[in-house]
């Protein structure tokens, strides 16, 4: 119920908080605009004029290298004025509450918010006090959602496998604390994948995860067989609170990914990671810069279909009424 | 009424003509999704165009996109050689206020500044709302403000002359 903020009176997205509440229509419109962003890159001037003369704010209270760059790249090609916050050396850290930012913000005449904040729900609360013309997209929220990156995994996952419906994929590693898996089982359950199949050690595991739609193993050399796309996920260390895990060598040796177990998987499997890469912990180098690793072309899709979002979720003004 | 036939082959004597009178060189031919890439096809094969025929999609470039939004339906721009230079024609099928047209230009621009374009139309009618206009036409009309054409294909092509209900 509360997710239908994020869409206006006639079903079209206004804020992009979470995969969840969203169908498979609007799912793959996304995708489908997405790719004829991507056929821009021949273009010698990589611009569209659909935003031209809107303002776009980047705001980041945790740090981000690839997020925070391809929302930027993504709103100058599409002819938005934009400007990249880090909050850590903005005036919260003189004492100003984040709806006091919010104002400030919204009286220099500001359309859109790109919010990404360690706080679960902080981009949906900010989508709820904001002004009504102003649409905010969540470019990840705590352990929340990160649905721009399950979305462009989605586009990348559909570049090499066309049809989700016989595909079968694995999501490896700390699920516990990913915002990232969340949004992504989410998106693959929609898109109606085969199967959803999540290797964890038990904890690095929500519990009941079995209920977000997915099977569960704790082997990865059973867990991979048969599986069409693996999924590595970061071991967040910095999320580590406890004592979770013996060492980050014991890990690797269980749940890393190696040349070796990649070869239990389908032949033709795609390996993706939503970086940043810890070599040697979750994934071998030989494997992340191997010929089965579409990593890269992850980051590339990612400008594409924020472009994509930016442009759905800016179209609301004339279209609402 | 109108002949797609006849239509066709007046525009391609027109676009002899000009590309004479023009002096375009091995020109490369670009088609407006939908309606004039299928009409851009029946030129590329009469006039024997050498290069592959580019496909254009303005929907990132119209300028009601804040009161229509995003065309869901948008399929990638194909523009598969460098325009650098080059002599363009530029085929769509109804020349209508010209708009589309504009958003054309622009996209093509964006790839690369060309020598010349010569733009080409099915049916011109009036209706024009920005200074431009087609260089070579298949014919020009007038209709009724109600009433508009549409065309249909790619095979066979035909032309089809609608009229709107004036509620909607």
């Amino acid at each position: 119920m509360t997710e239908n903020i994020q869409l206006n009176s006639k079903g079209k997205l206004k804020h992009f908080l979470s995969i969840e509440g969203l169908n498979k229509t609007l799912l793959t419109e996304i995708l489908d605009i997405a790719e004829s962003f991507i056929g821009m890159n021949d273009q010698q001037i990589k611009k569209v004029p659909l935003l031209r003369g809107k303002t776009i704010v980047n705001l980041f209270f945790e740090n981000s290298t690839r997020t925070r760059t391809t929302f930027e790249l993504a709103a100058k090609r599409l002819s938005a004025d934009v400007l990249s916050m880090s909050i850590a050396t903005s005036s919260t850290s003189k004492g100003e509450s984040l709806l006091d930012t919010i104002r400030n913000l919204e009286a220099m005449f500001v359309d859109m918010f790109v919010v990404r904040h360690g706080i679960s729900g902080a981009a949906h609360f900010i989508a709820q006090h904001t002004s009504p013309h102003i649409s905010v997209i969540n470019a990840g929220d705590g352990q929340h959602a990160h649905p721009t990156q399950a979305m462009l995994d989605m586009f990348t996952i559909r570049q090499f496998k066309q049809d989700f419906s016989n595909l079968r994929v694995a999501i490896i590693g700390d699920i516990l604390h990913s915002r990232v898996a969340r949004s992504q089982i989410q998106a693959l359950n929609i898109l109606g994948a085969a199967e959803v199949r999540v290797l964890a050690p038990k904890t690095l595991l929500p519990s009941h995860v079995e209920s977000l739609g997915v099977n569960v193993s704790h082997d990865l050399t059973s867990g991979l067989k048969d599986i069409d796309v693996i999924i590595m996920l970061r071991l967040q260390k910095e999320r580590m609170t406890s004592a979770l895990l013996p060492s980050e060598s014991e890990y690797f040796k269980c749940f890393g990914l190696t040349e070796a177990k990649l070869k239990i998987a389908k032949p033709d499997a795609i390996v993706m990671h939503p970086g940043p890469i810890n070599r040697g912990v979750e994934i071998d180098s030989k494997v992340a810069d191997g010929p089965q690793s579409v990593i890269l072309k992850q980051v590339s899709n990612g400008i594409a279909i924020r472009m994509a979002i930016m442009a759905m979720a800016m179209q609301k003004q004339g279209a609402a009424e | 009424m109108l002949d797609i036939n006849d239509l066709l082959n007046k525009l391609e004597t027109e676009l002899k003509r000009v590309i004479v009178e023009r002096g375009l060189v091995d020109p490369l031919m670009i088609g407006v999704r939908t309606g004039g890439v299928w009409v851009a096809e029946q030129l590329h094969q009469r006039l024997g165009i050498k290069d592959e025929l580019g496909l254009l999609d303005i929907s990132f470039y119209r300028d009601d996109f804040s009161q229509i939004g995003v065309n869901p339906n948008v399929k990638p721009s194909h523009l598969p050689q460098d325009i650098k230079g080059r002599d363009i024609i530029l085929i769509d099928d109804v020349f209508y206020t010209g708009r589309t047209i504009r958003a054309a230009l622009n996209e093509i621009f964006d790839y690369g500044r060309p020598n010349q374009v010569v733009l080409a139309v099915l049916i011109e009618r009036d209706g024009k709302q920005i200074p431009l206009c087609p260089d070579c036409v298949g014919t020009s009309i007038s209709l009724n403000a109600g009433q508009r054409i549409k065309l249909t294909g790619p095979s066979p092509l035909g032309i089809h002359l609608q009229t709107l209900d004036a509620v909607a």
